[in-house]
């Protein structure tokens, strides 16, 4: 119990399965509260799966999944709602209300949970989310066709980070954007996870963002987590996939760059 | 102990905040701050347990509006308030509003460009087609002999059921109906008449257009469009396949081939669906209803069916094909321009069927 009390998702035995192709096959993971958590794995080793099944969106074969020490899997209606409402998800491409301008989809969350705050209170909130997700403000009336892939995403992370939540569950947020942005994104996400205390459960295939924001890295491989550590950690075991990753051409860029951007801060 | 946020507000103006400043605990502290009669000179935080985004927003908007000074936040806090400050822009919410007048009017006139927009873009489809197939007349190895009899067999041979099925049932209620009205003048036999005349000549075609509109050109039109959305029809263009060759003129081939087909084939599933009633009900034997058939029915009613069908197939396809490329945006578009292309279709034919009908009377097969 004591354990659980340190852990914002604790996922148990997992198994997963589309027919005949077995995805997570004995899946153990923990994610501390108030850290970020980066998950990597080649393509199709089932990151996004792991994310759906601990929100609840896809229904493993077996297994437990714990959300702030609530179980996700077989709950009542009432008690999810009471857990959702504490998390916030960015999916891969958004996922915005084709129909509603981006200011209109940061406020779906908070009218559905707070039915009572004013009309000028939730455009004010909605108008402060998207400034700190990085949106220029001209953006918030428009629809998300208008929009770039990038700043979909921004909008995005806006309607994710519209409650407030503890958890933030993001599949690849860096992805598609320019290195400027993404490294804005970073810096926004270490803000927002220092002042807010916030659990992070970050997919990720960008080097860059795990030596910059990450506290520790779970690596999906084998249809298990085969480790979970920093990355000194990681770099001490010799899984070759592990080795490949972080010693090729881009990982050592990366651990350079965060190198450098240490030296230069201290 | 967390609580509800509240505040107490000392005589020098100091206010004082406290309890959990977030989202869930706020309550109706907005609305009473908002509802604050006397702006406060200083805004005190020591008293608080919890700060989140939204407190610290209404912290800074209170600060701001009133000019107050904010003390007592501990290092998070003050961090919040800094941060949302940072991003307090100021912000457009909602698309501009115009007055209702102007609504309407700027409804109407897009409206009208729309509408002629589309009619100019039809036109210059069909040119696009023409000139397709011209360029595949003078190239035949580009023909793409394969595609087209893909859509041969979703096109006509997969609708043979759905056809049949409702040609026999619309045989049926025709013969019944005609019966009921003709028993009147004791002249049932003519039901034959009306059975054999409408159907080759108008209801076969038409119905058949009608339901290829339904089940192909909405088709077309959604898949057309979800391949413009992927980018597929991009992809196709770079690597240097013409979509048209490729997606449209199949379609459209397949289409004006098989309409005539299917025209004819619906018109006899009623004419055996209408003899059938009349053996039944006004007991005609089928070797009379047959040769009834072949007196009362002029060639030219088979002749003027299978001349519009093959026109029929191609506005059809056409309206499909044209709707499903003008697809951009997001998916909702998609099912907007599959229900477009299936009322412009079946407008279109019915329009058309009406001047057909002037122009095959006014020379003389009637």
């Amino acid at each position: 119990m004591a354990a659980g009390e340190d852990n914002a998702i604790e996922v148990r035995g997992l198994r997963n399965a589309f027919g005949d192709q077995v995805i997570h096959e004995d899946l153990d993971l923990e994610v501390r509260k108030g850290e970020i958590l980066g998950v990597v794995g080649g393509s199709g080793t089932g990151k996004s799966v792991l994310m759906r099944s601990i929100i609840g969106l896809q229904t493993p074969a077996a297994g437990e999944v714990t959300v702030f020490g609530t179980p996700m899997i077989d709950r009542q209606e009432d008690e999810a709602k009471a857990i959702r409402r504490r998390w916030g998800v960015l999916f891969q491409n958004g996922a915005l209300f084709s129909t509603l301008t981006v200011a209109e989809n940061v406020e779906v969350p908070l009218r559905e949970y707070y039915p009572r705050l004013s009309e000028q209170l939730l455009d004010e909130i909605a108008c402060y989310k998207i400034a700190m997700s990085g949106l220029s403000p001209e953006a918030a009336p428009k629809f998300p066709s208008e929009l770039s892939g990038g700043m979909r995403k921004r909008a995005g992370l806006a309607r994710a980070l519209a409650l407030d939540p503890e958890l933030l569950f993001l599949d690849e947020p860096t992805a598609g954007l320019d290195p400027i942005g993404a490294a804005a994104f970073d810096e926004l996400l270490a803000d927002l996870q220092e002042t807010l205390g916030l659990t992070v459960f970050l997919i990720t295939h960008d080097l860059d963002t795990l030596y910059a924001i990450c506290d520790r890295v779970a690596v999906l491989a084998d249809r298990k987590v085969i480790a979970v550590g920093t990355i000194p950690e990681l770099l001490a075991l010799d899984h070759p996939w592990i080795q490949e990753y972080f010693n090729g051409p881009r990982g050592r860029a990366a651990a350079d760059t965060a190198e450098r951007t240490e030296a230069g801060s201290n | 102990m967390s609580g509800t946020a509240d505040f107490t507000v000392d005589d020098q103006g100091v206010l004082r905040l406290s309890g959990e400043l977030t989202l869930p605990f706020l309550g109706d502290l907005p609305d009473r701050l908002d509802a604050l009669e006397q702006p406060p000179a200083r805004i005190d935080l020591a008293g608080i347990d919890r700060i989140d985004t939204v407190g610290a927003w209404l912290v800074h908007r209170l600060a701001r509006d009133s000019g107050a000074s904010i003390q007592g936040a501990d290092e998070d806090a003050g961090q919040l308030i800094e941060q949302v400050a940072n991003a307090d822009k100021p912000t457009r919410v909602r698309p501009e509003e115009t007055s209702s007048v102007g609504r309407v009017l700027a409804r109407i006139g897009l409206s009208t460009i729309t509408a002629g927009q589309t009619l100019l873009g039809l036109v210059g489809f069909l040119g696009a087609i023409a000139v397709g197939f011209w360029s595949i007349i003078r190239h035949p190895r580009r023909f793409r002999g394969n595609a087209v009899v893909r859509q041969f067999e979703v096109v006509g041979v997969d609708a043979l059921g759905i056809v049949g099925l409702m040609s026999f049932l619309i045989g049926i209620v025709i013969a019944q109906q005609g019966a009921v009205q003709l028993r009147q003048f004791g002249a049932e036999v003519f039901t034959i008449n009306l059975i054999g005349r409408i159907t080759l000549r108008e209801l076969g075609v038409l119905m058949t257009a009608i339901m290829v509109a339904g089940r192909s050109g909405s088709a077309f039109a959604a898949q057309l469009g979800s391949m413009k959305l992927a980018e597929e029809v991009d992809a196709m263009r770079t690597i240097g396949v013409s979509p048209m060759e490729a997606l449209i003129l199949p379609r459209v081939l397949a289409t004006v081939v098989l309409m005539p087909l299917l025209g004819f084939y619906s018109s006899l599933v009623a004419i055996v669906g209408g003899g059938i009633f009349c053996w039944i009900s006004l007991d005609i034997p089928p070797a009379t209803y047959i040769q009834r058939i072949r007196e009362v029915v002029p060639i030219t009613d088979l002749w003027v069916g299978l001349l519009k069908a093959p026109v029929f197939g191609a506005i059809v396809a056409m309206a499909g094909c044209f709707q499903g490329m003008q697809v951009k945006g997001n998916a909702e578009e998609v099912g907007l321009r599959t229900t477009a292309a299936v009322v412009q279709a079946i407008f279109l034919v019915i329009v058309l069927d009406a001047f057909f009908a002037v122009f095959f009377s006014s020379i003389g097969w009637v």
